[in-house]
């Protein structure tokens, strides 16, 4: 499964500046492996040391936040949109 | 003086340190960056008599704010009433009951006005020229005036279901609105994603780190008013979480200054039932906030992933606060109940609070002997259409003498003696 993978500001050193990259990946989880082996480094901000995605990062598939699929578990077709955004405070209070 | 005692931008979760700048997530772990300061510096100097020597904003406290010099925007932001709600006291069954009312707040009517003083301030000093944010509405009017007043460009993201009276009060000040198809949530996802490519200062992203910090004057507010005194319990509304955890940092480092006692403050947050992830986490004993997709009226706090829940989760727990909810029912009877006792009209999120204080008096969470403060920040004239059906409708009558004493018959009211 090839999806697109947008890549959010504070990650783009990692990417050579680039802001969207392809990956392979059948599910969430794989994709960030993926990720890591071709931009080392990526993983280790995106998840814990157990694996589990982080507490300040969102990871949207198709605009769908994956804490309301499988979370890493999240399955991925071909050109499906892969999102990463810090989360980020707003709204009123 | 007005020394800045800034020291740099801290990331809340690996402790890494950042110059000052326009940036918001740690590079290294991605937690959120928050600004930290040397209180050394200003220890017995910033006093009250400093303080009280100085005009009436929220700039009296301007060494525990992050800017520059003089505020370059909102000047005349801040300290808006302390009201001492004895009508409330009365029905609630309280003793020491108070109203922080920003839905006074000068110019847009909420609390906003402080966090987008200090985020444009910033923004003029970092030399951007186009400022702008994701909001439920209250944001959105505040980004847009002050911008306007202080010459800037503004671009306001909204959900595009905003009640009528938030996007109008945005609208008037010439802003550019761009209504989303989506929750607030969905808002704030594009709006993060925006912000890196187009070289504005978004206030609740980019500059989110100084933007937070405002809040902490609506803290120092109610302390000094209170006669340099901090109080026992407060009651929060809470959307990101955020105020929660400003309101209780305001008070640690008035106590660490030594211009007030340490009261033990508890605080508790409020937020409405149909989007309640972090009331639901601290009732549950988690500090695993589960995103949620809200369904309520109080649409100013319908933020589905609150992204300093976590924190504002801590902040409850440690000061031996607790979390409630409220339905939309009980939020416009709280709204009601503000107005009919004390005059005030709050906005939805402020019925929320006041619900919530109210249930946790009842649960007996909140002893009903210790000074409590309700924080209303928001102005009820923007979220009419929550209460329209809810108020009296005016009893129409002709200019007649004899229809209005038929009325005042009806009401048992007599005509005094000839």
């Amino acid at each position: 499964m090839t999806v697109k993978v947008r890549i959010p500001t504070p990650l783009r050193k990692l990417t050579g500046g680039a802001d969207e990259v392809s990956a392979e990946g059948a599910n969430v989880g794989e994709l960030i492996d993926n990720l890591e082996g071709a931009h080392a480094g990526l993983k280790a901000r995106l998840c814990d040391d157990a694996g589990e995605i982080r507490r300040f990062v969102n990871i949207y598939v198709n605009d769908e936040d994956v804490r309301f699929l499988d979370g890493r578990n999240t399955a991925l077709k071909d050109g499906d949109e892969v999102s990463i955004v810090p989360a980020i405070a707003g709204g009123r209070a | 003086m007005s020394q800045s005692i800034v020291r740099a931008l801290k990331c809340r979760e690996c402790g890494q340190e950042y110059e000052i700048a326009p940036t918001h997530v740690c590079e290294f772990c991605f937690g959120p960056l928050e600004v930290v300061y040397d209180y050394d510096k200003v220890q017995g100097v910033l006093t009250r008599e400093l303080i009280e020597s100085r005009p009436q904003t929220m700039w009296r406290y301007r060494e525990l704010l992050p800017i520059d010099g003089d505020p370059k925007v909102g000047a005349q932001v801040g300290f808006t009433p302390l009201v001492r709600a004895h009508n409330l006291e009365k029905v609630l069954g309280v003793s020491e009951l108070y109203i922080k009312n920003d839905a006074v707040c000068y110019p847009t009517l909420s609390f906003k006005d402080r966090v987008v003083s200090v985020a444009l301030s910033k923004a003029v000093e970092f030399g951007f020229t186009t400022v702008a944010c994701a909001s439920t509405g209250n944001l959105a009017g505040s980004v847009a005036a002050n911008a306007a007043a202080a010459g800037l460009e503004s671009y306001v993201f909204i959900p595009h279901d905003l009640e009528q009276g938030k996007v109008l009060g945005a609208g008037i000040y010439g802003t550019r609105i761009v209504g989303i198809e989506g929750t607030y949530d969905d808002v704030n996802r594009l709006c993060s994603e925006i912000a890196g490519n187009y070289g504005w200062a978004f206030v609740n992203v980019n500059v989110r780190p100084f933007y937070a910090e405002g809040s902490k004057s609506y803290g120092y507010e109610i302390m000094e008013q209170l006669g340099w005194r901090a109080p026992k319990h407060v009651v929060v509304p809470m959307a990101s979480g955020s105020l929660c955890t400003k309101i209780d940092k305001s008070i640690k480092e008035f106590v660490k200054l030594g211009l007030v006692e340490d009261a033990g403050t508890a605080v508790y947050g409020a937020q409405a039932t149909g989007c309640s992830p972090i009331a639901k986490s601290v009732k549950d004993d988690t500090d695993l906030i589960h995103p949620v997709r809200p369904d309520t009226i109080a649409k100013s706090l319908a933020i589905g992933n609150p992204a300093d829940g976590y924190y504002a989760n801590r902040v409850i727990k440690e000061s031996g606060g607790w979390s409630e909810d409220v339905s939309d029912a009980e939020i416009v009877e709280a709204i009601k109940l503000l107005g009919e006792t004390e005059g005030i009209f709050a906005e939805t999120a402020g019925g929320v609070t006041l619900g919530v204080a109210r249930k946790l008096i009842e649960q007996g969470r909140i002893p009903r002997d210790e000074s409590i403060v309700i924080c209303v920040t928001g102005n009820g004239l923007k979220t009419q259409e929550a209460v329209i059906d809810a108020v009296t409708k005016p009893r129409i009558i002709g200019p007649s003498l004899r229809e209005f004493d038929e009325l005042a018959e009806a009401d048992q009211v007599k005509r005094k003696a000839a």
